[in-house]
């Protein structure tokens, strides 16, 4: 057990943004709004998993909607609230705690809120160790866990709870509520027991975030390789160096999709690295071979700062390190991979992890 | 005859422009009462090209005034932030994310009521007219003057700031009101922030445009003036009042502007090489491209259309040190003609090198003939190698495109630069700043959110278009002379409605010069 104050969410923020491997939402927004939650209402309790009794009820909370509409339109603040009470009284139980159903990006630090505000202690795990552009794409579904009851709310007090035939139909419906809400809403799913919890979790991903944020913070500082030390803190690969020479783009479907082409400097001269990317980075091929693909993580960093850099902010003329990150065990079954493998996303190949190409 | 001035952070710069042509231009130290060099460099001008006043009939200034107050925290106003979005944005009022001391000094007063839109029109609430009139109430019971207003979603539908606008100046006669929607873009954080800086400008802005208008009598110059904006338009001296913040980075966009009139190129990077530091934009249509992400100042998070600018360490004063070779960012600044070997003082810079590798011919060369040749070679080498890295950066594709080199610091590039077509030094070139300040040009801009589904792409970008056309007009521009200079769409993430930001800029000549 231990307390996250301001300084904590900062670096949760920063580190946050590496596990979005480009998408997940700024973190800017959710990163004020935990601060400011804690300095009203105190600090917040981050308990490990294994402090967590089996039979407490923990329900995972995040923001659904357009990244750039939260910009805009910014919480009321106490959206889920009302929700995670509607949530309570369905259940007929009191829920124990709330965590991160999505540790990369925005939704790293959206349940902070609700932990302040609630006086409730947060898990310290999230449901994907990294951002995914679907609700379904939990390993809580993997593990046979209703997204539903489904409690969405907004700012102006509505609320709504749904009960689905299976997570993808979750993740449809809260869609069109989503947009009817002005396409930014609070959400607060996958009620799950403590001892489920400790099976499909990914563990330790609160820690995990902010320690990539304090190693970049203090890197820094310290003048040091930032992208060297943001490899080491997260155990990954190191895949390409070089710069973006195109960004091809298209709006499908909602999705933000495109390329980003890469020319390859340093050991990587004369090597061409293509970034697919939906949202999130997809896959990244070198001289037209996938050597990275999802699950994994694709992290782009900029080169000279170590700045992590989004997929909307991708430009021609970026000086970038591309890491490869193996993914949480979890997605690497065949279950796993049915859920958010390479042909979930389109792609006609076997998924090959990150290390058996870079390891050594 | 027009007069261009352009204050930077070492030089104030005037010039003298007939029509297309140069007739003189000077240059003198920037003084920390930044209007007294202003008149220095404009009488200087006038003196040394025997004009007299009378012929002038423009005055363009492009000033750090504003920007300075921001940064010292001086003379800026007690600030009301009205924020139209309840029940949205309750947890993070105005003001939440600047820096405390900032904060402070302008009163901290923030008003949060009910109204703002949804990303596609319709309203969060309805606006609440007895709450604003109860707002209005406080702001003047506490006798506060200035006040930025802000609605969610305004850039979609401003209607509610506009009327919330109206009560607060029915309320309180002699306020002077900030319209976010008018100077920023969507992010409401960001947006608001740069609608309370303004506001908290006001009285500066009134005293700063009686100043000029005061100096300009004492030099008999009778002719109205304008401030250089961020985007390379001008505005009027009521305008100016009304919106300060919008100089903010005028420099670095008068020099893009200037080198575009002087090399006659419209698309071209440019590297203005200045002293301590050089800028790196991108001209497109003649004007430089704007940041489209948050920029800061001050310590305050903006959103409002900066130019797109990379600045880095290298400059004419930049330190130079070796084993291992290590250029700048440390420079001797405007000191460079009392400190370099070559002006008779004992600091290595970057202008030496480029004495010493014979780039140029000024000062004392026998001062650096000691230098070792394969040093001053490396030296040289990595100073083109700066240039070309910041340049390939803010390049938008492969495709080679022209240099222009404007600045003091121009003589440190000899070389083509990797990466582009042609290289051009313009005549005038250390003074463009000054020159991009000269040139009479009006602008308008809109953006906003579109739904295709119902619009339509075709018509979306007509209606922006005409919009931005319309405002340009409403700006001081002759219509027939509006020309659009930049359309940007951006499609919205995570949206299935198809839902897209447009955002245009119309340009035309200043209608007041006429064919002059």
């Amino acid at each position: 057990m231990r307390l996250l104050h301001p300084k904590n969410v900062e670096d949760i923020a920063l580190g946050a943004a590496v596990l979005g491997t480009g998408g997940g939402g700024d973190p800017y927004i959710g990163k004020l709004m935990g601060i400011s939650a804690i300095q009203e209402f105190g600090p917040v309790t981050l308990l490990s998993l294994d402090e967590i009794d089996d039979d407490a009820l923990i329900v995972p909370t995040a923001m659904m909607g357009a990244p750039t509409v939260m910009l805009e339109k910014l919480p009321k603040g106490d959206e889920i609230i009302k929700a995670f009470y509607a949530l309570e009284s369905y259940l007929g139980q009191k829920i124990t705690a709330t965590m991160s159903a999505e540790a990369g990006g925005l939704n790293s630090v959206t349940p902070l809120t609700v932990a302040a505000r609630l006086r409730i202690p947060m898990v310290d795990c999230d449901g994907m160790g990294r951002a995914f552009p679907e609700l379904q794409m939990v390993t809580a579904t993997m593990y046979g866990i209703s997204s539903t009851p489904f409690a969405i709310g907004d700012e102006k007090g509505n609320s709504a709870i749904l009960n689905t035939i299976n997570n993808r139909w979750t993740e449809t419906f809260s869609r069109s509520i989503t947009v009817d809400m002005g396409c930014a809403a609070m959400i607060a799913c996958y009620a799950t027991t403590g001892k489920e919890l400790k099976e499909w979790a990914v563990p330790d991903t609160m820690t995990l975030v902010e320690d990539i944020g304090r190693t970049i913070r203090e890197a820094r500082q310290a003048k040091a390789d930032v992208v060297e030390t943001v490899r080491e803190s997260v155990g990954g690969f190191e895949v390409f160096k070089g710069k973006i020479v195109d960004v091809r783009r298209r709006t499908e479907k909602g999705f933000a999709k495109g390329e980003a082409v890469m020319e390859g400097v340093d050991e990587y001269a004369s090597q061409t690295l293509e970034l697919d990317f939906q949202n999130e980075n997809l896959a990244a091929k070198v001289d037209g071979e996938i050597v990275v693909s999802v699950p994994d993580l694709i992290t782009v960093l900029d080169t000279e700062t170590g700045e992590p850099i989004t997929t909307e902010t991708l430009r021609y003329g970026f000086r970038v390190t591309v890491l490869g990150i193996p993914c949480n065990e979890k997605w690497r079954t065949p279950e796993g991979l049915e859920l958010v493998g390479p042909r979930y996303f389109g792609y006609d190949i076997d998924w090959v992890p990150v290390e058996e190409r870079y390891g050594n | 005859m027009r007069i261009g001035v352009d204050v930077g952070g070492t030089n104030t710069d005037a010039a003298l422009m007939d029509g297309e042509r140069v007739v003189g231009w000077h240059k003198t130290p920037t003084t920390p009462e930044v209007t007294a060099g202003i008149t220095t460099a404009m009488r200087t001008v006038l003196e040394e090209s025997k004009v007299p006043a009378q012929q002038i009939r423009a005055v363009m200034i492009g000033t750090t005034h504003f920007t300075n107050a921001v940064v010292e925290r001086k003379r800026l106003m007690q600030t009301a932030a009205v924020r139209l979005g309840l029940p949205a944005t309750e947890c993070l009022p105005p003001m939440v994310d600047w820096p405390p001391d900032l904060r402070d000094t302008i009163g901290n007063h923030k008003y949060l009521v009910h109204g703002g839109h949804e990303f596609d029109g319709r309203e969060i609430s309805p606006l609440d007219e007895d709450e604003v009139r109860e707002v209005a109430k406080d702001i003047k019971s506490k006798g506060i003057r200035a006040v930025a207003i802000s609605a969610v979603f305004s850039p979609v539908n401003s209607s509610f700031e506009e009327r919330a606008a109206e009560i607060i100046q029915d309320e309180i006669p002699d306020v002077s009101v900030s319209l976010s929607h008018e100077i920023g873009r969507i992010g409401i954080l960001e947006r608001e922030n740069a609608a309370i800086v303004n506001a908290c400008l006001g009285d500066l802005a009134s005293a700063i445009v009686d100043s000029f208008r005061k100096a300009l009598k004492d030099m008999k110059i009778d002719a109205p003036f304008y401030l250089s904006q961020n985007d390379g338009t001008l505005m009027g001296a009521d305008f100016a009042e009304k919106y300060p913040v919008l100089t903010f980075a005028s420099g670095p966009t008068n020099s893009m502007r200037g080198a575009a009139f002087l090399s006659g190129a419209q698309d071209a990077m440019v590297v203005d090489l200045g002293g301590t530091t050089s800028d790196v934009g991108m001209l497109l249509r003649g004007f430089p491209r704007e940041a489209s992400v948050a920029v800061e100042i001050s310590g305050v998070r903006t959103n409002f259309r900066m130019p797109d600018v990379y600045s880095f360490g290298l400059g004419g004063g930049s330190l130079i040190s070796d084993d291992p070779l290590k250029i700048g960012p440390e420079s001797v600044g405007y000191e460079l003609t009392t400190k370099g070997l070559v002006f008779g003082g004992s600091v290595l810079t970057t202008t030496d090198l480029a004495v010493a590798g014979g780039l140029v011919d000024i000062g004392d060369a026998s001062a650096v003939k000691h230098l070792d040749s394969t040093f001053v070679g490396q030296a040289l080498d990595e100073m083109q190698s700066m240039v070309e890295v910041a340049v390939d950066r803010m390049k938008t594709s492969a495709e080679p495109v022209p240099l222009i080199l404007v600045g003091g610091g121009t003589i440190l590039v000899s070389r083509q630069v990797k990466g582009t077509s042609e290289m051009i030094k313009p005549d005038h070139f250390s003074v463009a700043n000054a020159i991009g300040a000269a040139i009479a040009q009006v602008g308008g801009e809109t953006d906003r959110v579109f739904a295709l589904e119902e619009l339509g792409r075709d018509e979306a970008l007509a209606q922006a278009r005409q919009e931005a056309t319309d405002k340009a007009v409403a700006a001081g521009a002759r219509e027939e002379t509006v020309t659009i200079v930049d359309v940007e769409e951006v499609p919205l993430a995570y949206l299935p409605s198809n839902a897209v930001r447009i955002r245009v800029k119309a340009v035309g000549d200043l209608a007041l010069l006429g064919d002059g």
